[in-house]
């Protein structure tokens, strides 16, 4: 659809699903408009609950969305969901299936499903991610749940944007569960033992409540283990119930607004760091950059030197 | 096939199977899809075209370009076409073709399916 970023604008405010979703690839993929867009519209945030839901593959995540999202739409007009898939490291494609365990709600009128590759965005995936649910709040979508794979740093940053992250465990994942404290427990606001159908959920909330109390606490806020089956819905209410009350103590201790900060810290310096390098690059010209490489490459002087000299002009 | 088109470089959106005309066309749309591929097992084709045609006429989706594969007689496809139906491969086709014929037929890369 060629129609102007500005008149998309209009159009996804009014309520317009199309534009919203055009609106979404424009500042997903950072085409043109899309800077103007997103200036457009940040005054307008800031009011979405934003819950990230993480965890290793296959641990329910998605059915789990899908049950909280039936939750929250019983009480907020607008839900919005942003599902992040891995991009085939090979062919740069990829299959995002998670919608799958959404299907029911495909007709909802007061639902917005989005699915996102996670490779290939100008900027990198975080940044990506968080544009998206800048616009998605600015649109009044009043819950924005983002779900990632926790595997790996890239994701731990996506759900950053979250002001309330929900850590997805199974059963049975045995030294996985190891696996999973290096980098992501720390994130978890909520830590949530799925399928809890299964047998060992007591084991494993036993496990991640030990592995809570090493480690010196970054702030008041005791992570609380909730059980679910998603497959069931068993457990939603809870889970709805610890996320609100995490919600409530970040107002309260200043934690949201510390990470509010962070996240435009973040974004500021982002931002500041790529305009100064096409400024630089626009008055040193691609022609000296690319003979300083060249002399790089051929070891007639040191990286370190050729930046002083590139600088220096 | 969703493997076919991704290792083709694509983004697939994968909805499972079952899915109403309804269904189809709101996840496209809420996507921005490119193209919607159809898989039809059912004989159901001579309904299911014609009316996913209609509700991306009505939701002005006309860029978006539709097309499919599976068990549908000969005889039915030039009544499809009629329809704005793209090309209709058969049970069978190179996967390899038909990641061809969907990168050509659209620059960009997202799929709903
Ligand atoms: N027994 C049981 N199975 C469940 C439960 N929740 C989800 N499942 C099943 O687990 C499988 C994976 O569920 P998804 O919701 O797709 O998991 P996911 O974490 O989103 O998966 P990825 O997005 O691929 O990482 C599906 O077959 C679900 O039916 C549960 O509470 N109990
Ligand atoms: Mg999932």
């Amino acid at each position: 659809m060629t129609v102007a970023p500005s008149d998309l604008l209009g159009r996804a405010r009014a309520g317009d699903k199309r534009a919203t979703a055009r609106l979404l690839s424009v500042v997903e993929n950072d085409e043109p408009g899309a800077a103007d867009a997103l200036r457009t519209l940040y005054p307008l945030t800031g009011h979405a609950e934003i819950v990230g839901i993480t965890g290793p593959p296959g641990g329910g995540k998605s059915t789990l969305v899908n049950r909280l999202t039936g939750a929250y739409r019983a009480t907020t007009d607008r839900v919005a969901v942003v599902a992040v898939d891995p991009s085939s490291p090979f062919s740069g494609g990829a299959i995002l299936g998670d919608r799958i365990r959404m299907r029911e709600r495909f007709l909802d009128e007061g639902l917005f499903i989005r699915s996102m590759a996670s490779r290939g965005h100008s900027g990198g995936l975080a940044r990506a991610t968080s544009r998206i649910v800048n616009v998605l709040d600015a649109l009044g979508y009043g819950v924005v749940l983002v779900e990632t794979v926790g595997v790996g740093q890239e994701e731990v940053e996506v759900v950053r944007v979250a002001d309330t992250v929900c850590l997805v465990t199974v059963p049975g994942l045995g030294d996985d569960i190891q696996a999973i404290k290096a980098g992501v427990l720390e994130i978890a606001d909520v830590l949530v033992v799925n399928k809890a159908d299964r047998p060992g959920a007591d084991e494993t909330a036993r496990d991640l409540a030990q592995m809570l109390t090493l480690g010196a606490p970054r702030t008041a806020w005791k992570a609380p283990i909730i059980r679910t089956v998603a497959a069931t819905g068993e457990g939603t209410d809870q889970l709805i119930a610890a996320i609100a009350k995490h919600r409530a103590w970040a107002a309260e201790s200043g934690e949201r607004d510390a990470r509010r900060r962070a996240a435009a810290r973040a974004e500021v310096e982002d931002l500041l760091r790529d305009s100064l390098v096409r400024r630089l690059r626009d008055r040193l010209g691609q022609e000296r950059v690319e003979r300083a490489i060249a002399r790089v490459a051929d070891r007639a002087i040191d990286p370190y030197a050729a930046v002083d000299e590139l600088l220096r002009e | 096939m969703a493997r076919a088109l991704r290792d083709a470089g694509m983004e697939v959106i994968y909805t499972g199977v079952h899915q109403t005309p309804e269904q189809v066309v709101e996840t496209a749309l809420q996507e921005d899809a490119d193209v919607i591929g159809l898989s039809l097992l059912s004989g159901a084709h001579n309904y299911l075209f014609p009316r996913i045609a209609e509700l991306m006429r009505e939701k002005g989706m006309d860029d978006v370009l539709l097309f499919g594969g599976g068990i549908i007689p000969e005889a039915d496809v030039p009544g499809l076409q009629k329809h704005g139906v793209g090309r209709i491969f058969p049970p069978g086709a190179s996967l390899d073709d038909i990641a061809k014929y969907v990168r050509e037929a659209v620059p960009a890369k997202k799929v709903a399916k």
